[in-house]
């Protein structure tokens, strides 16, 4: 994914076949509440080729045995399954090494594990963690458990309010007490796409590390950690077309073998005596217990059906399906947008004045228009706009300008139920 | 099927328009806060009770039109009554909301309460409707914790 995109003027209409992958996914096929399904909800969770469903599904019924401790044939099937799983997240994200992949339950694990592991061996008091004014409680609620714990700082980098980071403040708040950077790659309630690349260079220019929560980012296309230079990345298989329960976390191999371990247990460890147990290399180190290993053939499986995907021409499309659902809404009267950023990701918060989102989604529901209308787990966003929610339509490649026009006309009936 | 007109019935969308008791009382003598986390709605309820009276009620907050509407014809509702009564109200309205949808529900004595009924054909937002009434009850019970939802 390029860190900038700019929306291609209306006229230039995209190559991308969106009807055609729409085709690829069982569930966009079905009615709800007598529509046909416009699922723009893909920021919360997107959904599944069939291929995936496929893999998932021959993995339970040819291949499931435990992996990396039996001798026998199916079970050297299930690791083989399992870490050509890794080798594909490998490259999904450009990684140097599989070793640098440690599968996790998605981003939310993958921020505790770094918070965890890193806070404990390198945070003291009067430490200062820099995280931003857009991040998921995901990316809060860690730091502030761990900084809690040390003695440490939560400092937070503020916004303006198109929803964009203030760079200045950022330089200025990279103080010699940060000890670690954490920053959305893009913003789940405002679509706003950070300078992560910008960010990652100040950081490491004072000697401080970057871990990038790229779970809104991974959705809209392959990703080169090597060329952003993040410390550590996170992603979450579910809203890349994967399963649920399964995600990825992305450690320099330096860095993830300066951490203690996270959680003990079996699979992480080389020998344990009641005395002494030393650990095992990465990145089984910080995988205790049996993985979820379903969920990682799966994730697999997504990669294997994104890699090939035309993603300039993705991303063309879904720079249109922005601006046009940008220009279509704004348009309607009392529709205000929250999250105007000059970078954006597919992604379109707005408000509708005197009506509380929760109506809103529920009116356009009945439309069968799934959108998220809360806080999006964003509480810190909303109270700094000074709204309690907002309704979100976040769009992946497999909608459409239809999907938009849907969308258009269910929210013009909740102006006419509230009239 | 759900139909959206049993939700936002005219007197649900006129009582979120216009809340009736939305106000701080003078002389409160109860008070308790509801939240429910899933969609930020928030209420706070104040109470004067005159003996076993409730002399006066009213409400402050941001929510959705179910929630705010809710909150609004409770306070009318309640206005004058008894603790007792009121927590008889809250009972049968309970009743109402959590009762399955399509069953028959008896709303007699309900009144204008009985248009919160339309909710039961949307479970997700029966939470929304119930909320001031659960922050009713903690005004007139002894709970110190704010409600929530969840």
């Amino acid at each position: 994914m390029t860190t900038v995109r700019q929306a291609p003027p209306a006229v230039n209409r995209p190559a991308f076949d969106a009807e055609q992958v729409r085709r690829d996914f069982p569930l966009l096929q079905t009615t709800m509440r007598g529509h046909s399904i416009v699922y723009l909800d893909n920021a919360a969770t997107s959904q599944k080729p069939q291929a995936v469903i496929a893999r998932t599904e021959r993995y339970y019924a040819a291949e499931n045995a435990n992996v990396h401790r039996g001798v026998y044939e199916l079970s050297e099937r299930a690791t083989a399954a399992y870490e050509d799983a890794r080798e594909k997240a490998r490259g999904f994200l450009n990684a140097a090494s599989a070793r640098e992949i440690v599968f996790v339950r998605g981003t939310t694990e993958a921020i505790n594990l770094v918070a965890s592991s890193f806070g404990h061996k390198e945070l003291q008091s009067g430490d200062e963690v820099l995280i931003t004014a857009m991040e998921h409680h995901s990316n809060i609620v860690p730091w502030q458990l761990i900084c809690g714990e040390r003695g440490a700082t939560l400092r937070v980098v503020p916004m303006n309010k198109r929803g964009e980071l203030l760079m200045d403040e950022f330089a200025r708040l990279l103080g010699p007490r940060t000890k670690i950077v954490a920053v959305a790659h893009v913003s789940n309630s405002l679509g706003t796409i950070n300078p992560v690349t910008e960010i990652v260079r100040q950081a490491h220019a004072s000697g401080v590390p970057v871990l990038v929560d790229g779970a809104q980012a991974a959705p809209h296309g392959p990703i080169d950690v090597r060329a952003l230079g993040a410390d550590f990345y996170t992603v979450s298989g579910h809203k890349m077309f994967g399963p649920t329960g399964i995600g990825l976390l992305y450690g320099k191999a330096e860095r993830l073998e300066a951490l203690p371990p996270y959680q003990g247990g079996g699979d992480m460890i080389k020998t344990v005596t009641f005395a002494k147990t030393t650990y095992a290399d990465l990145p089984a180190r910080f995988e205790a217990g049996t993985p979820n290993i379903a969920g990682a053939v799966g994730l697999g499986a997504a990669i294997d059906y994104l890699q090939p995907l035309d993603w300039q021409a993705i991303q063309a499309h879904e720079a249109d399906l922005l601006a046009y659902a940008t220009e279509r809404l704004s348009a309607i009267s009392g529709v205000e947008l929250v999250g105007t950023a000059a970078h954006k990701a597919s992604v379109v918060s707005f408000t509708v004045r005197g009506v509380h989102p929760h109506d809103i989604g529920t009116i356009v529901d009945q439309e069968g228009v799934a959108i998220r209308t809360g806080h999006h787990c964003t509480q810190p966003v909303m109270d700094f706009f000074g709204i309690p929610a907002t309704a979100r339509a976040s769009f992946a490649f497999y909608n459409t300008r239809g999907d938009v026009d849907a969308l258009v006309a269910a929210v013009r009936k909740v102006a006419r139920v509230f009239a | 099927m759900a139909d959206l007109t049993d939700l936002y019935q005219q007197i649900i969308v006129e009582h979120n328009r216009s809340p009736r008791n939305f106000k701080k009382l003078p002389h409160p003598t109860r008070e308790a806060e509801g939240a429910n986390p899933l969609c930020g709605d928030q209420i706070k309820l104040e109470v004067e009770l005159d003996g076993d009276r409730i002399k006066d009620i009213g409400f402050q907050g941001s929510g959705c039109a179910i929630s705010q509407a809710s909150a609004s014809l409770l306070t009318g509702a309640v206005q004058g009554k008894t603790t007792g009564e009121a927590q008889a109200l809250f009972r049968a309205v309970h009743a109402m909301l959590t009762s399955a949808p399509g069953a028959a529900v008896d709303t007699a004595g309900l009144g204008k309460l009985a248009a919160l009924g339309g909710v039961r054909q949307f479970p997700v937002r029966v939470k929304c409707a119930s909320l001031p009434w659960h922050t009713l009850r903690a005004a007139l019970g002894s709970t110190a914790e704010p409600v929530t939802t969840e």
